[in-house]
């Protein structure tokens, strides 16, 4: 990739998280360092790519590590986002509108 | 990349930043979730066919059945109170995956230009650091000995200092070799990033992990979308930017909250006071549940100020089940949260959601501050040092300019707490020797069994 439109594209991207962020209650900020937690969890697609070129046992031993460790990140951070999130609910009875 | 997987990745990045901007929101949140979920498995799906993939599905499918399968079931099974230590697992994993796939990429030596290559190297950096630093992390709040307290030695920084720059030197090395580097020194570069990860966290205390597991957490985003840009995928490169400018904006809310610099959370000591204290004029006054339930009872308004105390003891259903009981006799409740009650900012709120207490009782520092001066009974459960006015008043203090619950504003206060020992910086708190504090001694849990058996006699 051309380096200009990378260094466009984080630049935009960082902007975009530090606006979402930026408005959010006290109450949320452990559901969503869990839920930011789980959204690097994207890692995955790109072990995936990884081990799917490995070539010599070395390498598939390390993309493996990858794959393992990236999956881990992604199933138990949303499994944990969500349990967090299940539970948050008004007087007003009832689930979240 | 084929249009199908080019489209998925778009859809995806999407997709993360619809549902993160959802989690925003309390009434939206779980939507947020679920849509940032449904965006991980269009990408992990259709990166099976992604046309780089030509080798070891085998090896994918085992690796992601292991991973996925023990993150599930510990995720499943983990106590609410346990919840930040997860976090910081889960995340450190992630820095690990990062820095394997820069492992995998310059173990192939296949002639990456030298942008290309700083960035896998700095990524990689980052990662290891975020995998090592994270372990270190869970192992503090776990609880395993050996890592509990901030571990010391002689002359830490300047070691500490030598690591990093031995690993800087030969990420130095790698980039500007082109493809000469030998494994070994790879092998050497990745151990002395790991090594300084775990030197780096060893020293921070475990009231300061909050701030560490979000620091690590902005990292790990970084890291994954600098490898983004090594493998191509945009998907990457906006997912990690977004979740490494978001983590660094919410550690710096963090470290606000507790009034700790995060220059000094990482490289200095909690507690490095000048000054005498203040000598203490009073004395601790002891009160009975019995007394306490009326003045609870015949209260109008009691604000409850509850603290990681209250959710080690597990006393958040019966300290909820005292509220109802206290709402049906027309008392108002409400809830003061201190941003770092618990073991994170919000971690608290999680505490009371599964206890089912509703979220609009519950209300920030900011919010009810000026309200307890026309509470007639604050009640404090398991919190300490988030309700010292000392770090209004005496500037000698280690605690003195962290923003406090204004509890000694109440008419009446009482403390329900073990025992008269100081709070986790090791501050007397002179709020427990004020005119209008009671303290009812007691476990948290038996302690609110005893008022709801009082009330209900009333």
């Amino acid at each position: 990739m051309e380096g200009w439109i990378a260094l466009y594209i984080f630049t935009l991207a960082a902007f975009t998280g530090y606006e979402v962020i930026s408005k959010v209650p006290v109450i949320l900020h452990t559901p969503l360092m869990s839920g930011s937690n789980f959204i690097h969890g994207i890692v995955l697609v790109g072990a995936m790519v990884a081990l799917g070129q490995a070539e010599s046992v070395g390498q598939q031993i390390v993309g493996f590590i990858a794959v393992l460790l990236a999956a881990g990140n992604a199933v138990g951070g949303y499994v944990v986002t969500e349990r967090m999130l299940e539970m948050f609910q008004t007087s007003k009875g009832g689930k979240r509108s | 990349m084929n249009f199908i997987v080019e489209l998925a990745y778009y859809i995806a990045a999407v997709l993360f930043i619809i549902g993160l901007k959802q989690m925003a929101s309390p009434t939206t949140a779980q939507r947020g979730i679920q849509w940032a979920g449904a965006g991980m498995v269009l990408a992990t799906v259709v990166t099976f066919v992604h046309p780089s993939i030509n080798t070891n599905y085998i090896l994918i499918i085992l690796a992601i059945a292991i991973g996925g399968g023990l993150a599930w079931k510990s995720a499943k099974t983990v106590a609410m109170t346990d919840m930040p230590q997860m976090i910081a697992l889960y995340n450190g994993m992630g820095g690990g995956a990062a820095a394997a796939i820069a492992a995998v990429e310059l173990m192939k030596h296949h002639g990456l230009s030298t942008g290309v290559q700083t960035l896998a190297v700095v990524g990689a950096l980052i990662g290891a650091i975020a995998f090592a630093g994270s372990g270190i992390a869970f192992a503090k709040l776990q609880g395993i000995k050996a890592f509990r307290a901030s571990i010391r030695f002689p002359n830490q920084q300047l070691i500490n200092g030598v690591v990093f720059a031995v690993a800087v030197l030969l990420g130095l090395v790698i980039i500007f070799s082109g493809n000469d580097y030998s494994l070994f020194i790879l092998a050497l570069f990745f151990v002395a990033a790991l090594a300084f990860g775990v030197l780096m966290t060893l020293p921070i205390g475990g009231a300061d992990m909050p701030v560490v597991i979000s620091l690590y957490n902005a990292f790990t985003g970084l890291a994954v979308g600098f490898e983004g840009y090594v493998l191509d995928n945009p998907a990457m490169m906006i997912a990690g930017m977004v979740v490494g400018s978001a983590g660094t904006l919410l550690t710096q809310l963090m470290a606000k909250a507790m009034n700790r610099p995060i220059s000094n959370v990482l490289f200095s000591q909690f507690g490095t006071s000048s000054g005498e204290e203040k000598p203490i004029a009073g004395s601790m006054k002891a009160i009975e549940a019995q007394d306490s339930a009326i003045m609870l009872a015949f209260a109008e308004k009691v604000i409850v100020i509850p603290g990681y105390g209250m959710a080690v003891a597990q006393a958040q259903h019966k300290v909820w089940e005292l509220c109802k009981l206290l709402q049906q006799r027309g008392v108002m409740v409400k809830f003061a949260i201190h941003p770092v009650a618990g073991r994170m900012p919000g971690h608290m709120n999680v505490l009371l959601a599964e206890a089912g207490v509703p979220y609009d009782l519950i209300y920030d520092l900011d919010e009810i501050n000026e309200e307890f001066k026309t509470a007639d009974v604050a009640v404090v459960i398991g919190a300490n040092d988030v309700v010292n006015p000392v770090a209004l008043t005496d500037p000698a203090s280690p605690i003195y300019g962290m923003p406090i619950l204004n509890a000694q504003d109440a008419k009446n206060v009482i403390v329900i707490k073990r025992g008269q020992g100081a709070g986790f910086s090791g501050v007397e708190n002179h709020l427990f020797y004020a005119d209008n504090c009671r303290m009812l001694y007691g476990d948290g849990q038996a302690a609110a069994n005893d008022l709801i058996h009082h009330i209900k006699e009333l």
